[in-house]
């Protein structure tokens, strides 16, 4: 019933911070999901980005240095697929997405307590229907708990290496690109741009 | 020993990836009001995600829990139907680790727009009342109820959320994250251009 105290702390200061950061990021605004599937606000890529740049670094140094395992959830073909479909038609309609309808909610907005509500519903069915859905996720396939280096064959350095340099040439050229219109709301001189 | 390299190796990553962050985004406390840059926040959970596989010997996610939460109302309310379902057998319902990151976040945000003077009781996103007009209440509230259903629907079928496929997947370079963070967004981009562009 309960996991031990200390898991339940250490779970809860994780809690915290994430949705200290959540909310500081802007992600609990339903014009920044939406704006960013219209291509108009680009704040969830750039933090997403950042995110699984750093991380990656990070856990991957982790590994190896024998200090942490992997924890990959099986490619089951037709439960990625039809599930991640499905999720993200539900994030444009909801405007918000599990961990930032939490931070929503924390900043007090209404549309995002209903959606909880939904997703609790939501959650529900599934477990509801589960006996029947299960064997279905896995018509198209199992490739089990893969990452990329291993169905390639290739190190994970190599991967690493690639997402740094994909993110230093996007920072890159949206620093390039910021110069060239000097903007945002708070009519402050960019630091990045007075540098120079 | 072992924490100190785990320390040492978040020292070595976090300053450059901070001063890349702050330089790209100005001063994080100037970033439009009371926002930080995204960049920041990014580099600041990429961390966290580290931290918690390090801690908790856990992915980061969030979508876990409502499934969690359901069980444990569902053990009040009907307990021995929901002790026969299948789904609980395999996931026991319980209060763990995974529901108090969902409290905590909530606290965290609390926190967070309290400390920004962002607290708000809206129930209309102004893009939505742009949209939908001023009194569309109750398609808002509706479309939070349906999208709120397909969302978690979804997350369970695919095996997680967009912090779980989405960051914590997708940095541990997972094969089955690396497609959902395509397939979230070719269905989000393609739902929010019907919605807002037709």
């Amino acid at each position: 019933m309960f996991d031990s105290p200390e898991k339940l702390a250490l779970g809860l200061v994780t809690g915290i911070v994430f949705g200290f950061l959540l909310q500081k990021g802007r992600v609990a605004k339903f014009e920044v999901i939406v704006g960013q599937f219209l291509f108009k606000d680009w704040t969830v890529v750039k933090m997403m980005g950042t995110a699984v740049v750093v991380g990656a670094v990070g856990v991957y140094a982790l590994v190896t240095a024998d200090m942490a395992s992997l924890h990959i959830r099986p490619a089951l073909w037709a439960g990625v697929l039809l599930g991640a479909v499905c999720f993200g038609i539900g994030m444009a309609v909801f405007g918000y997405c599990p961990g930032t309808s939490i931070a929503a909610c924390g900043e007090g907005r209404r549309d995002a307590m209903v959606g909880v509500l939904g997703m609790f519903a939501g959650a529900s069915l599934y477990v509801a229907l589960y006996e029947q859905i299960a064997p279905l996720t896995k018509s198209l396939g199992d490739w089990g708990k893969v990452t990329l280096p291993d169905v390639t064959g290739t190190s994970p350095w190599l991967w690493v290496t690639l997402l740094v340099a994909g993110g230093a040439a996007a920072l890159l050229f949206d620093l390039v690109m910021r110069r060239g219109t000097p903007t945002i709301s708070t009519g402050k001189p960019h630091r990045a741009s007075a540098h120079q | 020993m072992r924490s100190s390299l785990c320390a040492s190796i978040v020292v070595v990553l976090a300053s450059p990836a901070l001063s890349v962050a702050q330089e790209a985004g100005a001063d994080p406390l100037q970033y439009s009001g009371p926002a930080w840059s995204p960049y920041l926040v990014g580099a600041l959970i990429g961390l966290l995600t580290m931290l918690t596989l390090y801690f908790s010997n856990k992915p980061l996610g969030a979508s876990t829990a409502y499934a969690r939460v359901a069980g444990l109302i569902g053990k009040t309310v009907a307990p021995r139907h929901t002790e026969s379902l299948k789904y609980y057998q395999d996931n026991k319902p319980a209060i763990d680790w995974e529901v108090m990151l969902v409290v905590g976040a909530i606290g965290g945000a609390f926190l967070a727009a309290w400390h920004g003077g962002e607290l708000t009781g809206q129930w209309l996103p102004p893009m939505w009342e742009a949209r939908f007009g001023e009194d569309s209440y109750a398609w808002r509230t509706g479309a939070a109820l349906v999208g709120g259903i397909l969302m978690a629907f979804g997350a369970r079928l695919a095996g997680g959320c967009t912090s779980g496929h989405g960051i914590s997947g997708a940095l541990q370079l997972s094969v089955g994250s690396w497609i959902a963070l395509i397939c979230f967004f070719a269905g989000g981009i393609a739902t929010a251009m019907l919605m807002f562009r037709l």
